[in-house]
């Protein structure tokens, strides 16, 4: 029997598969699919103090090999989140983890202080990298200073474990990565969508109704798995890969490259039972080539 | 709602109907689930490396006799064009049954109005509506005749109507020139489905002789049951997903 349990700061999690947030919705529009009590945790979708409409439609284009979205943090805000959300996802076992999001400090850790009321969220994940709204979100996590800043200011308030997602639009991660391990994050996760564009030569029209939007799937993992690799020589803090993984065979690429854990986001839309297939396929992999533990399989990249 | 499935059909018969449309019957492996009219399947484009995510088809006829349910396709672009090279015993990976349903009503006399590829969910719309004893009357809009498919289908569940821009089908012009639309009172509802604007328009004469009008919507997807929140149409109450709070909305309720 192989050993998956890996720590992320004081969160236990029986297996390193998370879903990423805003592609798992709350875990109950995937119960038709799969247990999903069987996931390491799951990241529930953005959410900010405000209720938000996000951006109009459309806010989703196609790529080769991925999609552009521009949902920009469409949720009902914290208020709905504790009285709707928070009591139906109670029956999972699993961990459940809020990603929050904001437009100023002081929306953030009014979110952050109701979450630390909540005994099932034993976690939150700091987004200062969404590319899709028009102030916060991913302002905060392009510079040291601001990264450092919210950072600081969210740990003084919030005692239960912090982690903090990344954004790939910076000129170098393991800076940010550094800085907010600095102030206290326990772990980071990355990468959030890179941005990009597409357009129409037919319309002479951008496919999005912002222009630009973030780009996920399978074409950014090469982009992902270079960044968790740097931040992994860069920080002890434990890391949380994600960016295109597609099945069990990515997923342990990102851990080879000393993700402690990995979180899979657009691939829930391709295959609503992924996730499973992804924690079955690691055992296998660590079974078949007696690993006894994935931890022992972590960051042991072979380099020459 | 009924519970989602996620499941490989196999292939029976893929018939081209047209320069560019197709019919897929598909035979589930084991007991074909309860489907209503309106609903669609996100279907799995396989082996086609520049169309990453599923496709969004409606429904276009079920049988539970023989475990199989139909989609009505045309080639738009790179994934559907792949479908239509599918040939019998092959695969196909869907998730369904997806979304809302039309409002049936029993006993009344209704109208269907489609266009383009959206005549897809009409024909198990109209089968149902049959069915509850309403006196089913179809139009279908097309450029030119050839446009026009599966006449004879349509026709075992209700009286038909056509307009061609060409005037070689029915009468010509766009759909809202037809006559019908002289004396909409006499139709307890109105179901449409087509290009948005040819909707817009029939959900405008709908609101003028205040019968009450369901459009089924076509949004971009990407997951098909609510998660991504990319296929958002705007309505009186926000923004709505098409996948899970429609494809079918009642048009007094969204912002057009």
């Amino acid at each position: 029997m192989v050993d998956l349990n890996v720590n992320i700061g004081h969160l236990k999690l029986q297996n390193p598969v998370m879903t990423a947030s805003g592609t798992f919705g709350y875990g109950l529009e995937f119960d038709d699919f799969i247990d999903v009590n069987l996931l390491g945790g799951i990241i529930v979708k953005g959410t900010t103090l405000e209720p938000r409409e996000g951006n109009a439609y459309p806010r989703m284009a196609e790529t080769p090999m991925g999609m552009l979205n521009a949902v920009g943090l469409q949720n009902k805000g914290i208020d709905h989140f504790i009285t709707d959300i928070y009591p139906k996802i109670q029956k999972y076992t699993t961990q459940l983890i809020v990603n929050v999001s904001g437009s100023n400090i002081e929306d953030y850790l009014t979110v952050v202080e109701k979450l630390n009321e909540l005994d099932r969220i034993p976690a939150i994940e700091l987004n200062i990298s969404c590319p899709n709204v028009k102030s916060g979100g991913m302002a905060f996590g392009t510079s040291c200073s601001s990264a450092a800043e919210i950072t600081k200011a969210v740990r003084s308030t919030y005692k239960k474990t912090l982690i903090v997602k990344l954004s790939p639009n910076v000129t170098n991660i393991t800076e940010i990565a550094k800085t907010v391990e600095a102030e206290g994050a326990d772990a980071v996760s990355l990468i959030n969508t890179l941005l990009g564009m597409a357009v129409s030569i037919k319309t002479r029209k951008p496919l999005l109704s912002t222009v630009t939007g973030g780009l996920s799937g399978p074409c950014v993992k090469p982009i992902a798995l270079r960044m968790v690799w740097q931040v992994f020589n860069a920080v002890k803090i434990p890391i949380i890969g994600l960016g295109g993984i597609m099945n069990a065979n990515d997923a342990l690429e990102f851990i080879l490259c000393g993700a402690t854990a990995i979180q899979v986001g657009t691939a829930n839309f391709i295959d609503p039972r992924i996730s499973i297939k992804i924690i079955e396929g690691i055992k296998e992999y660590l079974q078949s080539n007696k690993i006894n533990s994935i931890s022992e399989f972590r960051g042991s990249l072979i380099l020459k | 709602m009924h519970k989602k499935h996620i499941e490989d059909f196999i292939v029976l018969l893929n018939e081209k109907l047209n320069e560019d449309t197709f019919l897929l019957l598909l035979k589930h492996p084991h007991k074909l689930p309860e489907i209503n009219a309106g609903q669609f399947a996100e279907v799995l484009v396989e082996d086609s490396p520049l169309t990453f995510l599923r496709r969004p088809l409606s429904i276009h006829d079920v049988d539970y006799k023989n475990n199989t349910l139909s989609l009505l396709i045309k080639k738009l672009g790179k994934g559907t064009k792949k479908l239509s090279e599918l040939k019998p015993d092959n695969f196909l990976n869907l998730i369904f049954p997806l979304g809302n349903s039309f409002t049936l009503l029993n006993n009344e006399k209704v109208l269907l109005t489609g266009g383009g590829c959206g005549i897809a969910p009409l024909l198990y719309l109209s089968r149902k509506l049959n069915e509850k004893g309403c006196d089913v009357h179809i139009l279908l809009a097309a450029k030119t005749a050839s446009d026009i498919v599966r006449l004879k289908t349509y026709e075992n569940y209700g009286k038909l109507y056509f307009t061609t821009e060409d005037n070689s089908l029915g009468e010509k012009g766009l759909i809202i020139q037809h006559s019908l639309f002289k004396n909409l009172s006499v139709f307890k509802k109105i179901y449409t489905c087509g290009p948005e604007r040819m909707m817009q328009a029939v959900a405008r004469l709908a609101a003028n002789n205040e019968i009450p009008c369901e459009v089924s919507l076509e949004n971009t997807m990407a997951c098909g049951i609510g998660a991504c929140l990319c296929c958002v149409t705007e309505t009186k109450t926000g923004n709505k997903c098409v996948c899970v709070d429609g494809p079918v909305f009642n048009t007094k309720d969204l912002k057009w």
